[in-house]
């Protein structure tokens, strides 16, 4: 299968059938309807099958149910209808259920609008749902990354029994660049022992729950899933750097904004600012490391986000004071571009106070 | 070779194939391409655009600020994106319902009346691809043998019978930008 | 000398003792579930779903696979588990709070798709294990630490009757009401239990059975007055019967 030209919402959908995802229970809105619609159409060829819910909080519970049963199962939403999913979510990560959720982030909050947005970070990030816990969230910046991310995203499900959160932005969801899907080359059997299908040849009556009403239990169970996230920290950050070699100032960027971001450090190249970038793949766990190996060299670091300021709370703990942590962003849907972008690295390489 | 094209118009216009079509046949050529629709309520009567990148390079950004091309078929559309094309750069009008001409002179305009042409054509719905032929003839971004093999893609199989008809747009708005320059 | 074995408790519940309240009929009702599952011969091809409410901890009670279900979702997290494995008998255990008010959007949709799973739906008209406050089935004049001088309609509204509602879905193919206030009717809800389960059985879509319940703790009764006020109160309010058998299932 050569290159295909295809939108973002579209790419995530065959790229999770690629990854073995036969079941999708989804609702509509916009801007990752196409996900919904695509998969309506393409997983009976597969012999899956597609459900539309009547609601979010229908579908991520019906992801539950599919999930304990052990198969690779997927939902999707944006931000309001991801908020819905929270309650959810938070069950899967208390249940230890595998399944991988999409977030085509829009503008918010409330109703917000269907422009692009990065303003779910917080939600993602720190947890989202009720409890002590955190989930992998992976952020592709292209429509090739995503057939990569998505087919990662199921594996990390299944290795780790954990929810996995698959975020873009508006306009990754809609625009359309060449993909290819390369055949999988199966590295990992995941064996679910622990899945509910009926005590049929298969031993004792197995329980799928998150609840424990005794405290000191409740306690070892989650020290449990901390050892797992502690696990998935040391095994799954992802990141990718530019010219942080030689780089005096460190631009830092996730997604679509990264590209962005690119372009403007290609420019301010050109001016002889030395600027490169650190863009994590995985939001959580948040890579640490590249900002730990540049904090005692940079003059300062400048979070790009289209949101008020949040992952920004992240790149301060990881740069931990030994540099200024500086921002540029845009809400509600605005994408920066990277005129502005360029304008905020050369106040700050100019040395207007950061 | 990096190629920021923006495309504006009423929705049913066809500016988004038209991108499509471009980013289909960079793609072809083994470019580096993108296209990015602006998406809402506008797609319905309103001004729908879309950005589209073709590059030797992958591409970086797929937002297009300040296109280096904008080709434009309705007035809303032109005074959005007329100012914001950049020095040197190409503005495409369809004067059939641009009503306003740009003052500008530090760029290079072109107006067709692409709607008229297309109604003689017999089509009124291929503007777009007069508008388009006149372009690819100025640029040489992609050729027409892969804009017409992306047609093939685009369209559904029931709409194959139009291909000859959008191959003669394309012909025709070329023939126009070879007179416009001699 | 041999004895006779002349009861035994059903192998479709596990060993475990429950968590009920004196008097309360859960423990009859899940007893009967289980009888059914294990007298079909399908107790290895089921997957239950718990709820949340007092039956919460049903699933360590079901000798069979279980998931547990968020407040309300069982019927959804259910279709989820049906529709992966349509050979599987998959049932729900909800009670009045959690299908009728936090859960009533995903029990009316599971029926309007014909899910062909078994809703056991236990009503005792108040929520138990939150301590005793309003359900949407408490009746008008009935006092609950949320409606503290009884149920009123200008204020609550009246009860929702779930079976007349759910019986108007082309997709219910079993619906009936039962109550657990004496024996004969607890050999009726057997019955009924055993017609929704032989209607998943027959792949005939969704099927429910409305169990009459009670909770002496919260009514502030003693159990065999609670049983007389499910007899006295509830039923007139709620009639028994079977309000949907599409394809005549016996």
């Amino acid at each position: 299968m050569g290159k295909v030209l295809m939108k973002g919402n579209e790419v995530i959908a065959e790229a999770a059938v690629h990854a073995g995802c036969k079941y999708f229970f989804g609702y509509p809105i916009t801007p990752q309807s196409e996900l919904v619609a695509y998969m309506a159409r393409r997983l009976p060829e597969v012999g899956g099958l597609f459900l539309q819910a009547e609601s979010e909080i229908a579908a991520i519970n019906m992801v539950y149910g599919a999930a304990s049963t052990g198969v690779r199962v997927m939902t999707s939403s944006s931000s309001p209808g991801f908020s819905l999913k929270q309650e959810g979510i938070s069950y899967l990560v208390g249940s230890e259920l595998p399944a991988v959720i999409c977030n085509i982030v829009r503008g918010g909050p409330g109703l917000g609008n269907i422009q692009p947005a990065q303003s779910d970070y917080f939600q993602v990030t720190k947890g989202g749902g009720h409890g002590d816990y955190n989930l992998p969230v992976l952020a592709p910046a292209s429509l090739q990354e995503i057939v990569e991310l998505t087919q990662e995203a199921f594996d990390i499900a299944d290795r780790y029994r954990t929810p996995v959160i698959l975020m873009g932005d508006g306009m990754l969801g809609q625009m359309m660049e060449p993909v290819e899907f390369g055949e999988r080359s199966e590295t990992e059997q995941f064996k679910k022992d622990w899945a509910t299908t009926g005590t049929r040849g298969d031993g004792e009556p197995k329980i799928i729950t998150s609840l424990e009403l005794d405290a000191e239990s409740l306690e070892r169970r989650n020290c449990n899933l901390q050892q797992k996230f502690a696990r998935i920290k040391e095994n799954e950050v992802r990141y990718e750097t530019y010219f942080l070699d030689d780089a005096d100032y460190i631009m830092v960027a996730f997604g679509t904004t990264a590209r962005i971001t690119m372009n403007a450090i290609s420019k301010a190249r050109q001016e002889g600012v030395k600027v490169g970038l650190i863009r994590p793949i995985s939001l959580w766990p948040f890579p640490e490391k590249p900002f730990i190996e540049t904090r005692d060299q940079v003059k300062a670091y400048i979070s790009v986000e289209m949101s008020a300021g949040q992952m920004i709370e992240d790149v301060r703990l990881a740069v931990n004071g030994h540099a200024p942590v500086d921002f540029y962003g845009r809400t509600g849907g605005v994408v920066p571009t990277q005129e502005e972008i360029y304008d905020k690295i050369m106040m700050v390489a100019r040395g207007v106070q950061v | 070779m990096l190629e920021e094209i923006i495309i504006a118009g009423f929705g049913g216009q066809g500016v988004m194939s038209m991108g499509q079509l471009i980013a289909y046949a960079g793609m072809i050529e083994g470019k580096g391409v993108s296209w990015l629709p602006s998406y809402g309520p506008e797609q319905r009567g309103g001004t729908a655009n879309c950005a589209v990148v073709v590059s030797d390079e992958p591409v970086g950004s797929p937002l297009v600020t300040r296109p280096s091309t904008a080709i434009v078929l309705n007035n809303p559309s032109f005074d959005k994106f007329e100012p914001r094309v950049r020095q040197e750069g190409l503005l495409i009008i369809n004067s059939s319902l641009v009503v306003r001409a740009s003052e500008r002179k530090d760029i290079k305009v072109l107006e067709i009346t692409a709607t008229d042409i297309a109604n003689d054509l017999g089509n009124s719905r291929v503007a777009n691809m007069i508008l388009l032929g006149a372009f690819l003839e100025l640029t040489k971004l992609v050729s027409t043998d892969s804009i017409v093999e992306s047609l093939k893609k685009v369209l559904s199989t029931n709409k194959h019978h139009l291909i000859e008809v959008n191959k003669q747009a394309l012909k025709k708005g070329a023939s126009l930008v070879a007179v416009e320059i001699s | 000398m041999t004895m006779k074995t002349v009861f035994k408790k059903t192998n479709g519940l596990t060993d475990k003792p429950t968590h009920y309240c004196p008097g309360c009929t859960h423990g009859v009702i899940h007893r009967l579930v289980g009888e059914v599952l294990e007298e079909m011969d399908i107790l290895e091809d089921t997957v239950g779903v718990a709820s949340v409410g007092c039956s919460v901890l049903s699933y360590e009670y079901f000798n069979c696979d279980m998931t547990q279900a968020a407040h309300g979702r069982a019927p959804a997290v259910a279709t989820g588990v049906k529709r992966v494995l349509p050979n599987r008998m998959v049932f729900t255990y909800q009670g009045d709070g959690d299908l009728a008010s936090i859960g009533i959007s995903e029990v009316i949709h599971a029926a309007a798709r014909g899910e062909n799973i078994t809703v056991i739906f236990v009503n005792n008209a108040i929520y138990g294990m939150t301590g005793g406050q309003m359900a949407p089935t408490t009746l008008i004049g009935q006092k609950t630490a949320t409606t503290p001088f009884g149920r009123d309609i200008s204020i609550q509204g009246s009860p929702i009757k779930v079976c007349e509602m759910m019986s108007t879905l082309d997709g219910a193919a079993y619906i009936e009401r039962v109550s657990t206030h004496d024996v004969p009717h607890i050999q009726k809800t057997k019955k009924a239990i055993w017609k929704a389960f032989e209607t998943q059985k027959k792949g005939l879509g969704f099927s429910m059975v409305e169990v009459l319940s009670t909770c002496p703790t919260n009514w502030g009764l003693d159990p065999a007055e609670s049983l007389e006020w499910v007899k006295d109160q509830m039923v007139p309010v709620y009639p028994l019967g079977v309000y949907k058998n599409k394809e005549g299932v016996k």
